[in-house]
């Protein structure tokens, strides 16, 4: 068989093949490269970054669940001089696609962070409205579909990159959401980001983590993002990122089959680091053993 | 470098009440790790996802082999004290810094499940040549380690119950052997790190802990385990730092422990 073309097209930018971390689970890139070559990945996606640093959560801001994870970290970062100074120039040093997440507490945040990042060597924005660990902005723009759409409509007005608005799955219907975003002048939908979840610790009677709730992600979690993703696929025309659980190439070819154009791969970095590697090895095994050419042909093939 | 690797398992020995010690054998790990520095060890139950960071007890860089003294605190390392000689188990590491060891007189000070990581740092600081106290902290008459720190350092013993050394703490113990060192290295409970830092600023001596927070990559990337510091930090730009990476071992002065 001839050779395969695992290239995706996401807003008009060429990804090399439809892999990339999740936001929040890989840093910048830095820590991983000792254990990932980042020139192999479709894309790198950053943790969020806002107009100044935050400080996060208190501690702890993680705790184990049945087969997946709760996390609050509350979008620690360290703002946008020091990211577009040190973590974008790092990038730079890569053949990959550059996508970074953006974060803020009001409209004007998102914004200023956008303008900041227009004339940088980025390729694509992901913004994110989904976070449910901070208390302003986050998910209280996602949420609520008059507001999806108004805060995608404002940054999109200022950016410079196509932009990828990221859904919250805590909502009761996603694809109200999807629609909304789309209204608003979207150019891609990431889905999902984690689902709202809380632990008890039974011995200290208390809750696992300080934020008392927590964002569940992990392969648990994976069955609800699939379907998420598949409605979504179904409700719009403009490209998905599907994520939630995804450990290897079997699990990506369900997003693709589902309607994602793009997968990341998240929770699955912290026990095995090298997890986005095998998921493009195993995206083009299966390519290979269904003899298929080209990875566009089975996008959303699952009706 | 950090690696993910197999190892096997040499030996697995219960040393007190849900006190473990495991002795592992690995390709690189061994070789690069050192005192003070903490392994990520990952369960085979799919379902507990996230690695166990343990801290290294013991390195044999020539054979390869490393000690992890663990504590049993809830079903993954449950399940890492049931396995036996030949068993395989997934490591990542060596990971975080280490103690940095002076070739100056040492106080290692510690409690508990925080004792493990002093066996090796007495025994490389022996080799310096410097002068070691160890000051250790336990529940009751179950000192484990005492006996092997015993070979390698002048050890001071504290028991909560005062059967045996002093009754209290390890800073009853200081008190009332009227210890010092030009140099202390501690690794215990946040109470205890508190004390000491105290009683490190007190004495004008340099004083490095050994932090733990709940952890996730166990690489720097997810921030899940940061401690408060007193500047703002470089890598954060806010008042944080990341155990695993930039830790385990504080100086003292540079971390806020209220």
């Amino acid at each position: 068989m001839s050779e395969l073309n695992t290239t995706v097209n996401l807003a008009g930018v060429e990804l090399k093949n439809p892999v990339m971390e999740a936001s929040g689970t890989f840093g910048s890139g830095m820590e991983y490269q000792e254990f990932v070559d980042l020139n192999k990945l479709g894309a790198v996606v950053t943790k969020g970054v806002a107009n100044v640093p935050w400080p996060g959560n208190p501690t702890p801001r993680i705790a184990e669940v049945y087969g997946g994870m709760l996390n609050a970290i509350g979008l620690q970062n360290p703002g946008i001089d020091v990211f577009c100074k040190r973590d974008l120039p790092f990038l730079q040093q890569f053949d990959t696609k550059v996508v970074v997440n953006v974060c803020g507490r009001t409209t004007e945040d998102y914004v200023e962070v956008v303008e900041r990042l227009a004339d940088q060597p980025v390729d694509l924005l992901e913004i994110n409205i989904s976070c449910p660990n901070v208390k302003e902005g986050g998910i209280a723009f996602g949420q609520d579909p008059k507001a999806v759409e108004a805060i995608t409509a404002a940054v999109k007005k200022h950016a410079k990159q196509p932009i990828i608005m990221k859904l919250s799955p805590n909502v009761t219907d996603i694809t109200e959401m999807a629609r909304a975003a789309e209204a608003g002048g979207a150019d891609i939908l990431s889905l999902i980001n984690t689902i709202t979840g809380m632990k008890i610790d039974i011995e200290r009677q208390t809750f696992a983590i300080a934020n008392k709730t927590g964002g569940m992600s992990g392969p648990a979690v994976k069955p609800v993002a699939v379907r998420m993703v598949y409605q979504v696929a179904n409700a719009v025309k403009i490209p998905i990122i599907g994520m939630g659980g995804i450990r290897n190439g079997e699990d990506a070819m369900e997003f693709i089959l589902a309607g994602a154009t793009a997968v990341s791969v998240g929770t699955a970095n912290f026990f095995n680091p090298r997890a986005t590697l095998e998921c493009i090895q195993g995206i083009e095994d299966y390519m290979r053993r269904h003899q298929v050419k080209d990875v566009k042909e089975l996008i959303g093939i699952v009706k | 470098m950090k690696v993910q690797e197999t190892g096997i398992v040499v030996s697995q020995k219960k040393l007190a009440d849900g006190i473990y010690s495991l002795w592992v054998k690995t390709e690189q790990i061994a070789k690069e790790a050192k005192a003070g520095q903490f392994v990520s060890l990952y369960c085979k139950d799919a379902q507990r996802l996230l690695p166990r960071p343990i801290s290294i007890c013991e390195i044999n860089r020539e054979e390869g082999t490393m000690r992890f003294v663990y504590r049993v605190a809830g079903k993954g390392t449950e399940e890492f004290s049931g396995y036996r000689t030949g068993d395989a188990i997934t490591l990542l590491g060596p990971l975080g810094n280490g103690f940095e060891k002076r070739e100056k007189s040492g106080m290692l000070i510690a409690g508990g499940i925080g004792i493990p990581p002093m066996l090796q740092l007495a025994k490389e600081l022996k080799e310096t040549g410097a002068e070691v106290t160890a000051v250790v902290g336990y529940r009751d008459s179950h000192t484990f380690l005492a006996d092997e720190l015993k070979k390698v350092a002048k050890v001071y013993i504290a028991t909560e119950d005062g059967s045996v050394g002093s009754r209290g703490n390890v800073m009853n113990a200081i008190a009332d052997h009227s210890l010092s060192a030009e140099v202390i290295y501690a690794c215990g409970p946040k109470l205890m790190l508190r004390a000491i830092k105290e009683f490190g600023e007190k004495e004008g001596v340099e004083t490095q802990i050994s932090l733990e927070e709940k952890m996730a990559c166990g690489i720097g990337a997810c921030l899940a385990c940061v401690c408060k510091t007193v500047e703002i930090d470089d890598h954060s730009q806010v008042h944080n730092a990341r155990i695993c990476k930039d830790g385990p071992v504080f100086e003292a002065g540079k971390v806020d422990l209220s």
